[in-house]
C-alpha cells in the first residue's frame, strides 16, 4: 500500500500534481470538506438533525461577529434554530454521499453498457446508443425530477432514507449515459487493435477480453469524467433539494438549506442561504479543479 | 409602395391598435401562494378555492364590503314557518353563456352540492326538502329550525343546470378520487367575472362580465391570477412591479414592503384558526411505530402533545408575532366564543413527559405528520417546530410537508395519522366549526372535516340543539358546554389564529374580508 502511494507520488501523475499549486490547493480544500462532513459528528459543534437539541428561541441569529450574534453559533442559525456551521457539515455529508454514490453507480452501469456496446457492436450497440440519445435529449434535471416524482408516488410512505435512495437513483439514471458513450468510443478504437485481435485468436473469452484487456485502456477518460461528475451530481442533488423533491426538511442537505434561506434573503437574513451557497461552490469548484488537473495529467499529448 | 412596405405598415397599424386596446383596459395582476385546485365551486371547501371561484359563481346570499349579509342571487328571504324559509330569486340574471338563472338551477345546485364527491355537504345538510313555488320563488324545508341558514348559504354557489348537463359535469370534481370534469377547467357562473383562460397552477385570466346583473363598484376589466409558490419570488415580483397585489406576504418581508414607497401592506385578523388533528378512530394508526393500538385514543397522549408544543416560540420566532395563540378552534370574532375557555393548557415539557409515561409511552414512538407547505402562513415551518417540540417527549416525527394539491386530497381521504388544518368559520358562527370539525363524521356533511374522527356523543347532541336553538343566551351556553367538553377531551390541538397579510401597490383600493376573501368587483385601480 505504502509503495503504491510512493509510486504514485514519484510517477508522472504525482509529478504533475506536485508541480501544480492549483491541484494541491483544490485537493486540500476538498479533503477538508470531506473530512468535516464525514466526521461531522465529532467536528460539528451541534447536531442539527437531532430535533431535541433545537431551540426555537435561538432561531435566525446572525453570525457571531455581527450585532446580536452569539458565540455559540459561529455562522448564525436558520429559521428553526439550527446552527448553520453544523448544518453545513451535516448537509455536505448528505450532498457528498449522494454525489459519490450516484457517480459510482453511474460508472458501473455506464462503463458496463459502454463496453458491451463498443465490443459487440451490431444491434446491441444500436439499441444502447439510441437509448443514450433519448436520455440525452432530455435535460438531466428534468429526468431526475421525473424519476424523483415517480419514486415519491410509488413509495408515498417513504422515510428519509428512502428519499435519499430516490435521489441517488434519479441522478444515476441521468448520469450513466456520458460514461457509456465515452467508453463505447474508446472501446471501438481498442477493439480493432492488435493485442485484442491476438487475444481473440488465442481463444480468450469475450468477457475476459473486455475486463482484462479493454477496460484498463479506457479507464483514463472515465476517471476524469467521474471526478467532474461528482461535482455535477452534488449540484444536481442541490437543485433537486432546492426544488423541494430532494432531501427532507428535517435533515437538510445543502440544497435544502439554500432553499430555506432563499425565503429570508429579502428580509436581510442573508447568512441562512449565503453560507450553504458558498459551501456548495467551494466543494464543486475544488472537485472540478481536481478533475481538470487530472484530465491534463492523464493526457499523453500534454505531458 | 411595394408589398413589403405595405405589409410592414399594416403590421405596425395592428400593433398600435393592439397596444392602445391593452392600455385602455384596467388589468389587475394578482400573485398568490397557491391556486384553486379546480374551478368547480362544490369540489373543495377551502378559502382560496372559494374566494377565487366566488368571483365567477355566486351564492344566493353574499357579503357586502363590511362583511355583512347582502342579497345576491336571492333578492330577499324570510321564514314562513320555523322550519321553512322562502327565498325570492333575482329576475333577469343570466349565466355567462346566456342561459337565464331560475329556480331549477338552485334545485340542481342543491342536488349537486349534497351528492357524491361534494365537499360542500355541510352547507346544505340542514335541508330536508326543496320546493319550487315558481321560476323565481323557492321554499327550503329544514329538518330542524336553523336560524343561520342565510349565513350558511354564502358558501354555496349556483351552477347552471343546462351547462352542467351539456358538459357532463353534473357531479362535482373529486380530487380525492382523481375525478376531473369540464367544471375543473371551465366555468359558467353568474358572477362579475368570467374565466377566459386557465392554466392550472400557473395562471388564470378572468375578464369582466359585461352583462352582469348588478353594479360593479371597481374598475377592473381583467384579472390575471398568477400562482407564485415561492415566497421570495412573490415578493420580488411585487417589488419589481410584475404584479399588483400579493397574498400572503411572508411575515419576514412585511417591514421591507412597508418601507417601499409605492407599496402598502394590508393587515387584519383572519377568522382562520390553525390546528393539528389526530386520528382517534382507527384501532391502529396508519403511520406509526406503535402496532396493535392507537396511542391517540388515550387522552393523556393527546394532552402530552398539546403541552409539548411551545406556542409562544412559534408565535415569536416562526410567525414573527403575526399570530394569536388560541385555545378554541375559532377566534373571538366568531359568534359563540367563550372568553373563559380562552386559556391554553400551559406549555410544560415535564408534565407532558409524565403524561406520556403514564400512558405507557415513556420511551416515545415514531409518527408521521402530514403538513402542507404552501397553504397557511409558514405552515411547513410550524410543523418543523412542532416536530422539534415533540422530539423532547420522545416522539420522533417523520414530517411530510408537501404542496396542497397533493396534501388536501390525501388528508381528506383520511390517509393520515397526524395532520395540520386551518379552518375558517365562514358563517362567523360557532356552528360552522362544531358541525364539520367537532362532530362525529356522519350524513349530510356532519364531521366532514373532522379528519381524525374525534367523537363525543354529548358534543353531537349539543351541536344538533345549537343548530335549532333560537334563544341566544341558551345557545351561547350550549356552545360553551360543547367547547368545554371538546377542550377537556383534547379533541384537537389548537395552535393560533393567523393574521391576514396582503401587499398591494398604493394606487389600489380593495376590500379585505376576514375570511381572507378578495372580491375583485370591489377592486379599484387609480391612475
Amino acid at each position: 500500500m505504502r509503495s503504491a502511494l510512493f509510486r504514485f507520488w514519484d510517477g508522472d501523475v504525482g509529478y504533475s500534481f506536485r508541480t501544480s499549486p492549483v491541484a494541491m490547493a483544490a485537493a486540500a480544500v476538498a479533503l477538508i470538506c470531506i473530512f468535516c462532513s464525514v466526521f461531522a459528528g465529532f467536528v460539528a459543534p451541534h447536531n442539527p438533525f437531532d430535533l431535541t437539541t433545537l431551540e426555537l428561541s435561538d432561531a435566525r441569529l446572525p453570525p457571531a461577529w455581527s450585532d446580536g450574534g452569539s458565540s455559540k453559533y459561529l455562522l448564525g442559525t436558520d429559521d428553526q434554530g439550527r446552527d448553520i456551521l453544523s448544518a453545513l457539515m451535516y448537509g455536505a455529508r448528505i450532498s457528498l454521499a449522494v454525489g459519490f454514490a450516484s457517480v459510482v453507480l453511474s460508472v458501473v452501469i455506464g462503463v458496463g453498457l459502454g463496453l458491451l456496446a463498443g465490443f459487440y457492436g451490431g444491434w446491441i450497440d444500436a439499441a444502447l446508443m439510441r437509448l443514450c440519445d433519448v436520455m440525452l435529449s432530455f435535460p438531466a434535471i428534468l429526468v431526475a425530477l421525473l424519476i424523483a416524482g415517480v419514486g415519491r408516488a410509488l413509495f408515498p410512505n417513504a422515510q428519509d432514507s428512502l428519499a435519499l435512495g430516490v435521489l441517488i437513483i434519479s441522478i444515476t439514471l441521468t448520469g450513466w449515459v456520458q460514461y457509456a458513450r465515452t467508453v463505447r468510443g474508446s472501446t471501438l478504437v481498442e477493439r480493432s487493435k492488435e493485442y485484442v485481435q491476438a487475444a481473440r485468436v488465442t481463444g480468450v473469452t469475450p468477457l475476459r477480453i473486455m475486463r482484462r484487456h479493454v477496460l484498463p485502456n479506457v479507464m483514463g477518460p472515465v476517471l476524469v469524467l467521474a471526478t467532474i461528475q461528482v461535482a455535477t451530481a452534488i449540484i444536481t442533488e442541490a437543485t433537486l433539494s432546492f426544488l423541494g423533491v430532494g432531501a427532507p426538511p428535517t435533515s437538510p442537505s445543502l440544497g435544502t438549506l439554500i432553499r430555506v434561506g432563499n425565503d429570508y434573503l429579502f428580509s436581510g437574513e442573508w447568512w441562512i442561504t449565503v453560507f450553504p451557497g458558498v459551501m456548495l461552490v467551494t466543494i464543486s469548484l475544488s472537485v472540478n479543479l481536481l478533475g481538470d488537473w487530472l484530465r491534463d495529467a492523464l493526457n499523453p499529448r500534454l505531458r | 409602395m411595394n408589398f413589403k412596405k405595405k405589409a410592414a405598415l399594416a403590421l405596425m397599424g395592428t400593433a398600435l391598435a393592439a397596444t392602445t386596446l391593452v392600455a385602455s383596459a384596467v388589468t389587475l395582476r394578482v400573485g398568490n401562494q397557491g391556486d384553486a385546485l379546480s374551478l368547480d365551486p362544490h369540489s373543495l371547501n377551502e378559502s382560496l378555492q372559494l374566494t377565487v371561484v366566488g368571483n365567477v359563481y355566486e351564492p344566493l346570499v353574499t357579503r357586502d364590503r363590511s362583511y355583512k349579509l347582502a342579497p345576491s342571487l336571492a333578492t330577499d328571504w324570510k321564514q314562513t314557518a320555523p322550519t321553512v324559509w322562502r327565498f325570492n330569486l333575482r329576475k333577469g340574471v343570466e349565466f355567462h353563456d346566456g342561459t337565464p338563472f331560475t329556480a331549477d338551477d338552485v334545485i340542481f345546485s342543491y342536488e349537486r352540492a349534497k351528492g357524491d364527491g361534494s365537499d360542500m355537504k355541510s352547507y346544505v345538510g340542514q335541508i330536508k326538502e326543496i320546493k319550487k313555488i315558481d321560476d323565481h320563488t323557492i321554499d327550503f324545508v329544514l329538518n330542524n329550525p336553523f336560524p343561520i341558514l342565510p349565513e350558511q348559504f354564502t358558501q354555496w354557489h349556483m351552477m347552471s343546470k343546462k351547462w352542467c348537463e351539456t358538459n357532463q359535469a353534473t357531479k362535482p370534481v373529486d380530487r380525492r378520487k382523481g375525478i376531473e370534469n369540464a367544471a375543473s377547467f371551465r366555468a359558467n357562473g353568474t358572477g362579475p367575472f368570467r374565466v377566459r383562460e386557465r392554466q392550472p397552477n400557473v395562471r388564470t385570466t378572468f375578464s369582466r362580465n359585461g352583462s352582469y346583473w348588478g353594479k360593479i363598484d371597481g374598475n377592473v376589466d381583467e384579472v390575471i391570477f398568477n400562482v407564485i409558490g415561492n415566497d421570495s419570488t412573490r415578493v420580488a415580483a411585487l417589488l419589481s412591479g410584475e404584479i399588483d397585489v400579493m397574498e400572503p406576504v411572508p411575515v419576514q418581508d412585511v417591514p421591507r414592503i412597508k418601507a417601499a414607497p409605492a407599496l402598502q401592506v394590508l393587515q387584519g385578523p383572519e377568522l382562520r384558526v390553525i390546528f393539528l388533528g389526530m386520528d382517534q378512530k382507527r384501532d391502529e394508526l396508519l403511520f406509526s411505530s406503535v402496532k396493535g393500538k392507537n396511542p391517540f385514543k388515550d387522552k393523556r397522549v393527546r394532552q402530552a402533545f398539546y403541552q409539548a408544543i411551545d406556542i409562544e416560540a412559534i408565535k415569536s420566532r416562526v410567525m414573527r408575532g403575526a399570530a394569536t395563540p388560541v385555545a378554541i378552534l375559532f377566534p373571538p370574532q366568531v359568534k359563540g366564543f367563550a372568553p373563559d375557555l380562552a386559556k391554553r393548557l400551559p406549555f410544560d415539557v415535564e408534565a407532558a413527559k409524565k403524561l406520556m409515561a403514564d400512558a405507557g409511552y415513556g420511551a416515545g414512538f415514531e409518527l408521521k405528520m402530514n403538513c402542507p407547505n404552501d397553504r397557511y402562513v409558514n405552515d411547513g415551518e410550524i410543523c418543523q417546530a412542532v416536530a422539534a417540540n415533540l422530539s423532547r417527549i420522545g416522539v420522533k416525527i417523520n414530517l411530510e410537508a408537501e404542496t396542497k394539491g397533493t396534501y388536501f386530497p390525501k388528508i381528506l381521504r383520511r390517509d393520515t395519522s397526524f395532520y395540520m388544518l386551518g379552518w375558517t368559520a365562514s358563517t362567523v358562527d360557532a356552528h360552522a366549526v362544531l358541525y364539520p370539525i367537532m362532530s362525529t363524521p356522519g350524513e349530510g356533511g356532519r364531521g366532514q372535516f373532522n379528519l381524525g374522527a374525534y367523537s363525543n356523543t354529548r358534543v353531537d347532541e349539543l351541536t344538533n340543539l345549537i343548530a335549532s336553538e333560537t334563544d341566544d343566551k341558551k345557545r351561547t351556553e350550549m356552545i360553551r358546554e360543547a367547547l368545554k367538553i371538546h377542550q377537556d377531551d383534547v379533541g384537537h390541538l389548537p395552535l393560533h389564529q393567523q393574521a391576514i397579510n396582503w401587499a398591494t401597490k398604493k394606487n389600489i383600493e380593495l376590500v379585505q374580508w376576514p375570511d381572507n376573501g378578495m372580491p375583485w368587483k370591489f377592486v379599484k385601480l387609480n391612475k
